[in-house]
């Protein structure tokens, strides 16, 4: 059953169609790449699931609902700039987690930050870019969701922590939960992936599993995306 | 095991030729538990779908087996493992002829090549 499907989704920046007529099923225990070039779409999906953002027409549905309060206590979403305060102290953020959401492992967020040797006493400020983004996919892995939606995770980190961040987002798969992963690094990510979306000028091109798509084509998920959206 | 990919080939079928390998040449002798899912599929930083498909397919194969709490384990069946290695060494030769076929060799020149490299590095092999 699809936990996460679109129909007819479409949406509208005035006369730029952002989402033109999308159609799209995803299912539990998956681990999807939503990739495309910049402006194609996979930003303003993302929003809309997670409730940031309002179709102009279609809609989209979480375990059979439109966004709403119930299903944002079901989708886990890692936007793809820095969101946490500046000023709060990691301790001060496992806390406002635990007060949001009630699905958060406290206990396994800590572990995960004792790992990487982050003291619980520093502000957010005081880290580094590379470092931010491992906090805030802790904080996002370490919900127990349903939806987990990642705009965005690796970008313009550096190769170990995108290790770190790919194998924090393994070691978190659960056979209940989709993972959707927006990204246009795709040569990094594709050994994870279940199935490949490609989003082109808002409209989705191809959904198919990434191993049928080296099988078919005899080529890597990253060079078919790059023939497919050659200029 | 370190694990690297070829990007333009199903990831499960690669994991498959590995485990084949492996499995032929005594890196998981017959018996051995083979690590889970899970902790494979970290390992080598793919999908753990992936590597439960592979995992099904060597099984339906009879090379591997699954004990129900225990885990899975390398098949200590002889036969299979015999016509595993008749099938691992088919292959090979099948490669090597298709690759000197590509050069213009015909099928007895590939075949009285191979017999005098295996003649001479038999007395390398061998000083006495």
């Amino acid at each position: 059953m699809s936990i996460l499907e679109c129909r007819k989704l479409t949406k509208r920046y005035g006369s730029l169609t952002a989402l033109d007529q999308v159609d799209l099923n995803l299912e539990s225990g998956k681990i999807v790449g939503l990739l495309g070039p910049n402006g194609s779409g996979k930003t303003t999906l993302i929003k809309i699931a997670s409730r940031l953002l309002q179709p102009d027409g279609g809609e989209l549905l979480i375990s059979g609902s439109r966004p709403d309060e119930n299903t944002k206590s079901i989708v886990s979403y890692l936007p793809d700039r820095s969101y946490l305060p500046e000023w709060m102290k990691t301790s001060q953020l496992m806390q406002f987690y635990s007060d949001f959401y009630m699905d958060f492992d406290r206990k396994k967020a800590e572990e995960l930050m004792a790992s990487l040797q982050i003291p619980g006493n520093v502000s957010i400020r005081q880290l580094s870019k590379g470092t931010r983004d491992k906090v805030q996919l802790i904080l996002t892995m370490s919900r127990k969701a349903r939806v987990y939606l990642l705009d965005e995770p690796i970008a313009g980190v550096d190769p170990a922590a995108r290790d770190y961040i790919l194998r924090t987002i393994l070691s978190n798969y659960s056979p209940d939960a989709l993972v959707l992963i927006s990204t246009h690094l795709i040569s990094d990510v594709e050994s994870v992936l279940d199935e490949a979306v490609f989003l082109k000028q808002g409209r989705v091109v191809l959904h198919k599993p990434a191993d049928t798509i080296r099988e078919e084509t005899g080529k890597s998920v990253d060079a078919y995306f790059r023939e497919v959206f050659a200029c | 095991m370190t694990w690297t990919f070829k990007g333009n080939e199903p990831i499960y079928l690669q994991i498959i030729a590995q485990f084949r390998l492996s499995i032929a040449n005594g890196t998981y002798p017959p018996g051995t538990r083979i690590p889970a899912v899970r902790e494979l599929a970290l390992e080598a930083g793919v999908n753990p779908n992936t590597v439960q498909r592979a995992f099904s397919e060597l099984e339906r194969d009879g090379l591997i087996y699954t004990e129900r709490t225990s885990g899975r384990f390398v098949t200590d069946d002889e036969d299979v493992l015999r016509l595993l290695k008749a099938d691992l060494s088919s292959e090979t030769i099948a490669q090597m002829f298709h690759q000197l076929a590509a050069l213009g060799m015909s099928g007895s020149e590939i075949s009285k090549a191979v017999k005098e490299w295996a003649d001479a590095h038999e007395k390398e092999g061998n000083p006495k």
